[in-house]
């Protein structure tokens, strides 16, 4: 069981606290009806799912109840640093 | 006869004899005895038959790592344990246990004809030869092979037994308390660190407690850390898992080593984070590969000495060594100066080192050099073996009725590698040791390479002059794989150990491969002719031993598998004999039965009440979030489809919420209180996922609206009240609230007092009848029933349950969320397309709606059913065809999502998702039952008043 940093509780919890939210910096579209069927479609459905470094966003369900934005590394599964949503991807 | 026990040594005790069974036999052990030592010191050594051949098989090892001594357990009624290892079960009075996969006795067991036919039974027979006819399978060949083939037996009765769990942290987690954990632990104690040292022997000490020299340290070792304030030792607990960021599974076991029944958990599992953890599990010694090696009395010399020198007893009277390792000739120097006779040494090595040769002389044993083991004599017990020089000459028999085996020594890695711990090779050692750490975590001792046994020769099998494709040298002993399965897989084409442990299955039984991996790599490396590393190495994964599924379970079974929500008013419906289901975690009210009332009078009782008189009606579960802000009409406007803006205070609106994707996910009514704050409700199933999302988009997409959310779900208790009489009944207990159809029309809501209880009352209904749903402070939920109940008896008042809800909704076109839907329906498909803002610039969802495959002809779409036959009630799930006549298998049309008796219309309704469905109006379609194909006709949703007339009332 992970623990994961809290960027707005500061702290290190148990991952059962915690809820995954996909993948991070996916922002929704200021005007969807201005947008191709492609890019809607890439918007809905297309991920990076990469190797390695790995943004996404997680949520402190149990906790706080905030969305925010980590780093993981897909193959050693370990978190590299956690932030809070609206700040610059890392 | 061949064991014994000793006059003097070991750690039992022998002041207390302690008696139990073994295949309905009485033996006598001492506390402090294993099954397997027990039954060893009474000269017993056939305690299993293999899994494949039924061979028999005695006890290889003197642990954890026991592959052949697997026996059941039975404790009392429901307290039948299979697969435990003898080596790990302590005896105490009245144990019982008994042998497994064996028929009619272990002696006689009429399946090992098998092992006669195992030339016929290779690596990968089952599936070469089992293929045709397919449908034989299941019915025939799998069945048969179960039977066959097998370890015990799965208990058949339910686990009366209660088991513990708890979290702990530490600084430092010790796994293993032999010599190295505990020097570790001992080093610590003088430190502020919280340390837990945990070991899986039923006393500390681990091979320490093999070698009589170093008790007295052990003894004053334990005693310090007892005393030490910071150590918690935990022993008969198994670290079966290393998780991420030094998480650690273990289970301690309580019970069952003590008389029973015995007071309290059986076991305990523990959950601990450590900041530090050192891995001290010490190396498992290899066993070697010779034909007969299987044989019982053929057992590993290390297993010798830990039964010589910790329970007294002799593996045998006379007693033979084969070895490839200098810690065998300690371990029969061991038994020799304990007074056992020694057959010889035979050593596979042409030469060793001197100080091993002189005490071997001193001792007056008979050594050969050069000579390996080429055949073990016996069947149910050693008699003797044939030994031969290596290059195959001078065969010569010796007498004897066990055989050791010194094959090396393999690092125990199991919990290094559940952490994702890199390995290295050690072609001197002949095993992977810990390399690069993935977790807070170093290896000590043994299971880190380092020991003191000396050196030997690595190899992958004993040289023999026989024919090496008609001998059984076993390689995993616990699935009964041979060197020759290896060798077969190799020659058909498996070069990854991965695939060639799943085609043979060496190492998947259920120790993992403790014993018997690297002799299998080793084996494949030599008929590929590759180095072990270039083939691979297979995964370790938790758990390191089997565990109890009680143990993991703990308490979560039964009422406490998951939490039942109960409303205010479920007591009520209890002690009025409500039947209940669940729906999400909520338990609700299904119908209120009276006697001698089925389901389907009961709920044609509880519509008729409801459209003749009034009906009442427990909707607490509804989920409800608060909305307040200044930005919270337009928050709701951007989520729903529907408009919101302009909904005045005192209005109710039906809300219908989509995924990103266009497709419905919850629906229901809302109310706007004042201009900044509103009453929403979902379904009972999607309350906490709608919150989640609703959140998602205020905190991430347009954290610039100044809204809250607030779940409210459990704070409000809800009686819906529906009926022409339910305003009558409802008039005279409301203060504050003008009930009139002019000053309270349908879809509004207003705040006053009920009963002087404040309420949020709504004026709605999900029944098609005037109706209110009554919000009340939970508290308050039961009283106002219980009043409501009273008052209403002179209007024949009736409690309906969700299944009436459903059947009276029905009539009106309702659509249920999650029934009529399923992740793939639009609101176009759902035939809600009044509910859509189409002039709203953006909502969630809206995008999507225009997506070429959602505005394509022939989507599933949302219709009403109308069976031919009024009675017929079509069964929810049920296929639709166009032409019931066409060839198997069909096109489908689509399915039925709701079907009911609608006692209002004297015939059945039913909606269905079908392809092009709204413009198939009036079309007859047909449902292939098993027993008849029933013919319908698609309709419109709203099988009753459809012009409203009884709601604007």
């Amino acid at each position: 069981m992970l623990l994961i940093h809290c960027p707005y509780c500061d702290e290190q919890r148990a991952e059962l606290e915690f809820a995954y939210a996909g993948e991070a910096h996916i922002a929704r579209p200021d005007d969807p009806a201005a947008m191709s069927d492609e890019d809607w479609q890439y918007y809905l459905f297309v991920r990076a799912n990469p190797r390695g470094r790995h943004h996404e966003r997680w949520r402190h369900t149990h906790g706080c109840g905030r969305f925010f934005n980590a780093v993981r590394d897909t193959l050693s599964d370990k978190f590299e640093v956690t932030y809070k949503a609206g700040e610059p991807r890392r | 006869m061949s064991g014994f026990r000793l006059p003097q040594c070991g750690r039992i005790d022998r002041s207390r004899p302690v008696s139990f069974s073994f295949d309905g036999t009485v033996y006598q052990g001492y506390a402090g005895d294993t099954l397997a030592s027990a039954l060893l010191a009474n000269g017993v050594m056939l305690l299993g038959r293999s899994f494949k051949y039924h061979r028999p098989r005695g006890v290889l090892g003197a642990g954890s790592e026991e592959p052949n001594a697997l026996v059941s357990v039975t404790r009392g009624p429901g307290r039948f344990t299979p697969n435990l290892r003898a080596t790990g079960v302590e005896i105490y009075g009245g144990l019982t246990a008994s042998s497994q996969n064996r028929w009619p006795s272990l002696k006689t067991d009429l399946g090992a004809i098998n092992d006669r036919l195992g030339m016929f039974l290779p690596a990968g027979f089952y599936n070469k030869t089992f293929m045709w006819p397919r449908s034989f399978w299941e019915r025939l060949y799998e069945p048969a092979i179960r039977r066959m083939a097998g370890l015990g037996e799965a208990p058949t009765e339910i686990d009366p037994d209660h088991y513990g769990a708890t979290y702990a942290h530490c600084d430092l987690l010790i796994v293993g308390a032999g010599p190295a954990g505990i020097d570790a632990a001992l080093e610590a104690s003088a430190t502020s660190k919280r340390v837990i040292l945990i070991d899986e022997q039923d006393e500390p000490g681990g091979g320490a407690l093999a070698d009589p020299a170093l008790w007295p340290w052990l003894e004053e070792s334990l005693k310090d850390l007892a005393a030490a304030p910071n150590i918690t030792v935990l022993s008969r607990t198994t670290a079966f898992g290393y998780y991420h960021d030094n998480f650690i599974g273990a289970v301690e076991r309580l019970t069952d080593h003590l008389p029973h029944p015995a007071a309290g958990l059986r076991e305990k599992l523990w959950r601990i984070r450590a900041g530090e953890v050192i891995l001290a599990q010490g190396a498992i010694e290899r066993p070697l590969v010779f034909a007969g090696n299987d044989v019982p009395g053929v057992m590993l010399a290390s297993a010798a000495r830990t039964f010589l020198h910790r329970y007294g007893v002799a593996v045998g009277k006379r007693v033979a060594l084969m070895a490839a390792h200098d810690s065998g000739w300690l371990d029969i120097f061991a038994l020799a100066r304990a007074g056992v006779a020694v057959a010889g040494i035979i050593d596979v090595r042409e030469s060793v080192a001197a100080p091993l040769l002189t005490e071997a002389e001193q001792l007056g044993l008979t050594i050969h050099l050069g000579h390996s083991v080429i055949d073990v004599h016996g069947r149910l017990a050693v008699k003797g073996v044939t030994i031969a020089r290596n290059n195959g000459a001078a065969a010569a028999r010796l007498a004897c009725d066990a055989l050791l085996m010194a094959g090396g020594w393999t690092p125990s890695v199991h919990l290094w590698s559940h952490s994702k711990g890199s390995l290295a090779w050690r072609d001197e050692l002949g095993a992977y040791v810990p390399d690069r750490a993935n977790e807070q975590t170093r290896c000590v001792g043994a299971c880190s390479g380092k020991w003191n046994f000396g050196s030997g020769l690595v190899l992958d099998a004993l040289p023999t002059p026989r024919d090496p494709a008609r001998i059984k040298a076993f390689v995993d002993f616990q699935n009964d794989v041979t060197a020759r399965d290896i060798r077969l897989a190799v020659r058909e084409g498996f070069k990854s150990i991965e695939h060639i442990k799943r085609y043979t299955t060496t190492g998947m039984a259920t120790d993992q491969g403790k014993t018997s991996n690297l002799n299998g790599l080793q084996i494949a490396s030599t008929a590929l002719g590759l180095p072990v590393v270039d083939i691979g190495l297979t995964t370790f994964r938790p758990p390191y031993t089997p565990q109890t599924f009680g143990a993991l379970a703990g308490h979560a079974k039964d009422a406490l598998f998951q939490p039942t929500r109960k409303t205010t008013i479920d007591g009520w419906a209890e002690e009025n004999g409500a039947v209940f289901e669940l729906v999400a975690q909520w338990r609700r009210a299904r119908y209120f039965p009276k006697a001698g009332e089925d389901m389907h009078a009961a709920v044609n009782r509880e519509c008729r009440a409801v459209r003749a008189s009034v009906g009442i009606f427990d909707a607490s579960t509804l989920g409800k979030i608060e909305v307040v802000g200044p930005d919270a009409a337009e928050f709701l406007n951007r989520m729903y489809t529907n408009p919101w803006k302009a909904l005045e205070p005192g209005r109710c609106r039906y809300g219908l919420l989509l995924k990103e994707d266009g497709f419905i996910t919850d629906d229901g009514v809302s109310a706007r209180l004042a201009p900044d704050r509103f009453h929403l409700t979902t379904t009972t199933g999607g309350a906490a996922r709608v919150l989640n999302m609703m959140e998602d988009y205020l905190q991430t997409e347009w954290p610039d609206l100044n809204v809250w959310l607030t779940s409210t779900t459990e704070q409000w208790a809800v009686i819906a009240l529906q009926g022409p009489l339910a305003r009558k009944l409802l008039e005279p207990l409301v203060s504050g609230i003008d009930l009139s159809e002019q000053a309270f029309p349908h879809m509004a809501i207003r705040e006053g007092t009920i009963c002087g209880v404040p309420t949020r009352l709504f004026r709605v209904s999900f029944t098609g009848e005037l109706g209110f749903e009554i919000n009340v402070p939970a508290a308050y939920g039961r009283a106002l029933w219980e009043r409501l109940m009273a008052d209403g008896a002179a209007y024949d008042i009736t409690p309906y349950g969700t299944e009436t809800m459903h059947v009276l909704r029905a009539e009106k076109g309702f659509i249920i969320v999650g029934q009529d839907t399923d992740g793939t329906v639009t609101p176009y498909d759902a035939g809600l397309d009044w509910a859509v803002g189409k002039k709203k610039p953006d909502f969630v969802g809206k995008r999507s709606l225009a997506r070429p495959d959602i505005a394509a002809a022939g989507r599933k779409q949302l219709v009403g059913l109308l069976t031919d036959d009024p009675a017929d009630v079509l069964e929810e799930g049920a296929q639709i065809v166009a032409d019931p006549a066409q060839a198997i298998p069909m096109t489908m049309l689509g399915h039925v999502t709701s079907s009911y008796w609608s006692e209002t219309l004297g015939r059945s309704i039913a909606f269905a998702l079908v392809a092009g469905g709204q413009g198939r109006l009036g079309e007859t379609l047909h449902i292939p039952m098993p027993d008849k194909v029933v013919t319908a006709k698609v309709s419109g949703m709203v099988f009753y008043d459809p012009a409203g007339a009884r709601l604007n009332v």
